[in-house]
């Protein structure tokens, strides 16, 4: 048998031959225009054939050429090496996936990497500014806000989409009406936090911790 | 999930054409239940025309003073649109009590409508199911058939269309129009949407294909009061045991106007005119409620797991109408 | 609003006053977590890890007639299908119940060894590919021809068909009789005889099983999700073939595991043998669909429990019997009546196991296995027999508290179960509680209050841990250990820091690695205590080490210091007037640094499990609304008093405890998975369909931790406690929904369904 040396790396390696990446510094699409832009024709591609597809994630553009069965999700971890962003189910039903795009917040195992052309996506490696953690980050270390630590990058994703969602007056099932402008209260953050499962069952340190990160936010 | 193609489609047109071409082509907007059903090859597309950046995304005042919802509108923004949320509050209680923030997000207001059932047989390939696979036969009617249909089924399906949405939709008098791959628009009301599976399960709606939903209009809202009301298994991210949309309006103690529509009980949203014709007229009383509940569950059938249905979907529609008279 | 009190544990010896062990400090890999660098198994980087998809079998039994992959084979970027056909050798599965207890989790579990199919789902094909999307699309042309035979799968229709077996899980006796529970229980005055069902659960940890498999020569190195290195590495081993020397497991974090991740399952074994025929690292993950036929469930139970009491409240039998279905090809039988023996007293008793064997793969250890669906009956029963004798629920188990272990003999180490439940009432507002059901009305809601007492065996495995100390003062600590989320890494790190004097940023442990010294793993709720013991025990023997060196060695400043005990604090050691830094002392005497080991053994060899009944003990309380037309169930407020030892951390410890009950209200309410008779299968076989508790579903949360140290338990003074949340805490939701609606349902999870025909008619 070979030796081949598949020593873990240290830092998670772009697959050569299934995903090329390229780190622009204009925040141009490159090689892309043509391919998946408009087209209103023939498709381009045969299957298994991968399309090239650019977006920007973390304020990083990256280039790839993807399966267009890629989901974002798959696309993050197993060709991007961005594995914060957690597969606990694959459809939608769990919310570990939760990502922001464009600043809202989606399960990006439902969603196919080549619908997110040009588009804007933070994960869990995006929040924190350096080394000083994201407030919704550092008030899950204070309230305890997780176990496994599985559904984690999902629950502060989704925090940080949710918050927005509030500030920007939208209702929800938990609000006395729809027409109000919502606080964020305790009964407000668990109906917007039920769309990500913690099964270690972290819920009311998770809601303590956005209590205490929308004052901060 | 087998190889696709996939194209963005410039506009609504050529995006009608793309799929009209090819049999097995799909339109994908949020893909929330479309890639859902792909990856498990419940769905074989083979080949995705992406509408999702259609410009079928705003909210316009009709002239006649309703609203036209684009079919691109996410589910998020139409329940937190100042004026659905004024004049159709109804309808932003319905998507709130569906899914969870971040489908919302993706959803958008045609795929929402058009979503399949979840029935748990329709789910596994490996399972008998008339929807997916004609003449396989249903494992539903003598299975595990708890959350499925009392009222519109049939022998061959007993699945229930799980959107709340279309539900407060059914109950608004909500229009939908479409394209056809020719370019022709038409306008079909919800309630003709989707169909009944009497033997042809599979075939779910009256579109054709190719034939892309552009948006939903809304007529100007009715007077009186509205009311979602959602009872499921759990507090939040569940599909509807029974729900009930209800606009009730009240002159003195008696009620002068009605609408009723239920989910979580049929093949589609299901609109109750009979239990309408028994409000309108009465007063508001607990007694013309239990008559409405009985009339709008008359010839509901139970198929064993879900015989609880029937009691649970009057006792809701009671509650609700009570509910909407106290502020109407 | 959420109330959080948490008592700080106040030690009661000197020595531990002002202690690091038991300050609620936050997880030490918190950063990590919240950051996303937290790396499970399926993400570590590896060069050219080609991605498994395992393909299940569509039938619950028979055998394959044809299995065709040509289609398979021809998708562009598929690697290898296998299939039982071109699987490598492993050892035939064995008999269903293995000679001793260790070996159910070391035992050969071979995957696609053959055409037999035993459980619907079963993996049939693995197909290895480039991609992910090419490996999964290509498993869905396999075409695969069987040949079905009949399966059984009804447990109630068949309980006469039921069998004693030679043990219950963990290795307790299958039965117990004390007494003449039969003519004890006739002659009672007051009784209850009750049936009540627990259905199928699942455990669900968010993390779905998965491994990555690197061979380097004969050798394989196993990144996956474990709770227990050693049975995995023997458990792999054993499959494959090679001795336990050539397998390495690494695990450092595990997305939740809660007895579901303790022995190999498919996606381990196929990345091993996929990884070693294609000569190139392989990655495996189930399907959150996958995970319900393939890791395993709890058991459907039929539980029925005899209590005889006389009209002082005072029980003279206690009878509990439990049906559960098993697999046919793996014995499994949750320990269900077990805690029976020792929670209440009464002279006359009678505990009982039997199986009926299913055609399922085989049960596992669910979060509490025995006491999570027994208690969730019995602390029912309780409830029905206080309201018979109009007796406080509390009260009556006051009543029949036992001053030894009834069926022992032996005295309890700790057991503070009365206080736990009077310190319960006086904080939940017990008095508020109508004993006459249906007698709270909010509005709509009717409002019931129910309660129950917990009680969990208290264990401790063998375990090992090395600690080195390095010229700097820094301390690395190295245990095969894991940390589930149960908080190791951080309680690990207090002991350390506590014991050697040197404060929490100096200590580094290191967990995850089956080339560290041995534990126990997490299971069992005894991982803190296990592996915590062994490191107070290694950081001991390094104290000793260091003044061993620093007495004698000639650059030492403390050489020839006087007899008197060292004491090890601010990173500093002092003895006598003696003063030194840790790290000068160290740089001096040991530049190359010094380590030490030490170890437990298992608990049931030591004298004091033996001369001790141990258990860990708490009392839960739930108040719920239930919507008096539609019968919708919430959950609105919860309290839980606990009385397990000595708490190491009370942030950590009470984390432990909401998970515990929140387990409760999903099996009090919502958790079932169906099994479809006709076809043998999970019917709601994934999140959607599965219900498990959301954030909406739960609301004010309290817990209590009494002060306690147990210096039976361990030299920590804590028992475990990961697992007590769950015990009772759905039979405390239930006895609310009693006390709320007057209607006892004994069918779980208590669904809206069946309290719809026993409500009033619609009060509108």
């Amino acid at each position: 048998m070979t030796e081949t040396d598949y020593r873990i790396t240290r830092r998670a390696v772009l697959e050569g031959g299934v995903a090329t990446c390229l780190f622009l510094a204009s925040g141009l699409p490159v090689g892309a225009q043509d391919a998946v832009a408009t087209m209103t024709g023939e498709p381009a591609m045969t299957p298994m054939s991968r399309i090239p597809m650019t977006f920007r994630i973390n304020a990083t553009e990256h280039a790839l050429e993807l399966d267009p069965r890629t989901t974002l999700l798959d696309a993050l971890r197993n060709h991007l090496g961005l594995t914060g962003s957690k597969k606990g189910c694959d459809h939608g039903q769990c919310g570990a996936c939760t990502v922001l795009v464009n600043g809202r917040r989606i399960n990006s195992c439902l969603s196919l990497a080549a619908q997110h052309e040009g588009d804007e996506i933070t994960t869990i490696e995006g929040l924190a500014d350096g080394d000083r953690l994201h407030p919704v980050q550092a008030a899950f270390v204070a309230q305890d806000g997780f176990q496994c630590g599985y559904c984690t990058p999902g629950q502060i994703c989704s925090a940080v989409g949710m918050l927005e969602e509030i500030r920007a007056g939208w209702p929800s099932h938990a609000s006395a009406d729809v027409v109000s402008e919502p606080a964020p209260t305790e009964a407000e953050i668990r109906e917007r936090m039920s769309g990500n499962i913690c099964r270690c069952a972290a819920y009311p340190n998770i809601v303590a911790a956005i209590r205490d990160a929308a004052e901060e936010v | 999930m087998q190889p696709f193609t996939y194209e963005r489609a410039g506009n609504v047109q050529a995006a009608a054409a793309a799929v009209a071409t090819r049999p097995e082509a799909k339109f994908i907007s949020g893909g929330t239940n479309l890639l859902d059903l792909m990856k498990l090859e419940i769905e074989r597309p083979t080949h995705l025309v992406d509408i999702s950046r259609l410009p079928l995304d705003r909210i316009e005042e009709t002239p006649e003073g309703g609203l036209r919802i684009g079919a691109q509108v996410r589910n998020s923004d139409l329940a937190a649109d100042p004026r659905v949320r004024s004049r159709y509050p109804m309808l932003s209680q319905a998507l709130l009590a569906g899914a969870s923030g971040q489908i919302r997000n993706k959803a958008s207001t045609a795929g929402n409508l058009l979503q399949r059932t979840r029935c748990s047989y329709f789910y596994n390939r490996n399972m008998p199911c008339n929807k997916r696979e004609p003449g396989s036969g249903c494992a539903a009617l003598e299975g595990f058939n708890r959350m499925h249909a009392v009222l519109g089924a049939s022998e061959a399906c007993i699945a229930v269309h799980p959107s709340d949405m279309a539900v407060a939709m059914t109950a608004l008098d909500a229009q939908v129009e479409t394209t056809l791959p020719d370019g022709k628009a038409r306008t079909i009301a919800i309630g003709d949407l989707h169909r009944l599976p009497d033997s042809t399960p599979h075939v779910e709606t009256a579109l054709g294909h190719g034939e892309m939903i552009t948006a939903v209009t809304l007529p100007p809202s009715p007077p009186g009061r509205q009311v979602y009301r959602k009872v499921r298994d759990r507090a939040s991210y569940a599909f509807a045991l029974v729900s009930v949309a209800a606009v009730v309006e009240k002159s003195g103690d008696r009620i002068r106007g009605a609408r009723l529509a239920i989910g979580g009980v049929a093949p589609k949203p299901w609109r109750t005119r009979e239990a309408e014709y028994v409000l309108v007229g009465a007063a508001d009383s607990g007694s013309a409620f239990s008559e409405a509940a009985e009339s709008a569950l008359a010839g509901a059938v139970g198929r064993g797991g879900n015989d609880f249905k029937i009691p649970l979907a009057k006792r809701a529609i009671r509650q609700t109408l009570a509910v909407a008279v106290e502020g109407a | 609003m959420t109330e959080m009190t948490t008592s700080s544990p106040e030690s009661r010896s000197s020595e531990t006053r002002n202690s690091l062990i038991g300050r609620p400090i936050g997880r030490v890999d918190g950063p990590l977590k919240v950051t996303g660098r937290a790396t499970y198994a399926y993400e570590h980087a590896v060069n050219e890890a080609a991605y498994g998809y395992i393909l299940g079998a569509a039938i619950a039994k028979g055998r394959i007639v044809e299995i065709d992959s040509a289609e398979a084979e021809r998708v562009p970027g598929v690697l290898h299908v296998m299939t039982y056909r071109n699987a490598p050798a492993q050892p035939e599965f064995g008999p269903a119940v293995t000679p001793t207890v260790p070996e159910v989790f070391t035992r050969a579990r071979p995957v696609l060894n053959s055409s037999r199919v035993r459980f619907y789902d079963e993996p049939v094909a693995l197909v290895v590919a480039e991609t992910f999307e090419a490996a999964r699309a290509a498993a869905g042309l396999i075409r695969v021809r069987y040949e079905e035979e009949g399966g059984v799968f009804d447990l109630p229709a068949r309980l006469a068909d039921a069998y004693a077996p030679g043990r219950t899980n963990a290795g307790f006796e299958t039965d117990s009789a004390t007494g003449d529970f039969d003519g004890a229980f006739a002659a009672a005055s007051v009784k209850v005889d009750a049936t009540y069902r627990t259905p199928y659960e699942h455990h669900n940890p968010m993390e779905p099983h998965a491994t990555l498999a690197v061979w380097s020569g004969d050798e394989v190195t196993i990144y996956t999700s474990a709770q227990t290195l050693a049975n995995f590495q023997a458990g792999l081993a054993s499959t494959l073939g090679i001795p336990r020397e050539r397998v390495r497991i690494v695990s450092p974090f595990i997305g939740g595991g809660f007895g579901a991740k303790l022995i190999v399952h498919a996606d381990t074994v196929l990345a091993a043998l996929a990884a070693r025929v294609l000569r190139r690292p392989v990655k495996v993950a189930l399907t959150r669909q996958q995970m319900f036929a393939n890791a395993g469930h709890r058991a459907e139970m039929v539980q029925q429990v005899r209590l005889g009491a006389g009209r002082d409240g005072r029980l003279t039998s206690i009878g509990h019997d439990v049906w559960s279905a098993t697999s046919g090809f793996e014995e499994f039988c949750e320990q269900t009546a077990v805690f029976t023996r020792s929670l209440y007293a009464a002279p006359n008793r009678l505990t009982r196991h039997r199986l009926v064997p299913v055609d399922l793969n085989r049960g596992e250890w669910m979060r509490s296995p025995g006491e999570a669906p027994g208690m969730l009956a019995f602390e029912c029963a309780m409830d029905e027999l206080a309201e018979r004798l109009d007796l406080d629920p509390i009260e009556l188990r006051i009543r029949n508290e036992p001053t030894e272990d009834p069926e022992r003999g032996v005295p309890f180490s700790t057991r503070n179960l009365v206080a736990c439940m009077q310190e319960g009432a006086r904080r939940f507002g017990w008095e508020r509680r109508n004993p006459t059901p249906r007698r709270i009305r909010e509005g709509r809601r009717l409002i019931g209050y129910g309660m129950a007492a917990a009680i969990r065996p208290n264990y401790i495995g063998a375990a090992a841990a090395k600690v080195a100390i390095d010229a700097t003062g820094r301390v690395t600590a190295h245990l095969d250990m894991t940390d589930i989320g149960t908080g190791t890494y951080t309680i690990l790190s207090q002991i350390a820091a506590e014991s050697l004097g040197v404060p929490i940023a100096a200590i580094k442990i290191e967990l995850g690695d089956s080339r560290f010294p041995r534990t126990a793993g997490s299971g069992g709720s005894w991982g803190a205590s296990s592996a915590g013991s062994a490191l107070h025990h290694a950081c001991s023997a390094l104290k000793e080490r260091i003044m061993e060196a620093a007495r004698s060695d000639d650059r030492s400043p403390l050489r020839g210091a006087d007899a008197a005990e060292p004491i090890f604090v601010g990173g500093e050691v002092s003895v006598g007037n003696r003063t030194v830094s840790l790290a000068d002392l160290i740089g001096r005497i040991a530049p190359d640094g010094i380590e030490a080991t030490g170890s437990v053994a298992a608990g049931r060899n030591t004298e004091s499990y033996r001369t001790y009944s141990q258990h860990s003990y708490g009392a839960h309380f739930a108040e719920v609304a239930v919507d008096s037309d539609t019968g919708e169930i919430r959950m609105r407020r919860m309290l839980s008093v606990i009385g397990a030892g000595r708490i190491l951390n009370a942030k950590t410890a009470r984390s432990q405890i909401l998970g515990g009950m929140t387990w409760g209200i999903g099996a009090a309410l919502m958790e079932e998975t169906v099994l479809d008779p006709r076809y043998g299968h999970f019917v709601n076989h994934d999140l959607a369909e599965y219900h498990v508790p959301v954030n909406g579903d739960v609301m004010e949360m309290e817990v209590v931790f009494l002060e306690e140290y147990d210096d039976k338990a361990n030299p920590l003074g804590a028992k475990g406690l990961g697992e007590l949340g769950v015990c009772g805490s759905g039979a405390a939701i239930a006895n609310a929904v009693y006390n709320a609606t007057g209607l006892r349902v004994r069918e779980f999870p208590i669904t809206l369904d069946k309290l719809l025909p026993g409500l009033p008619a619609s009060a509108i």
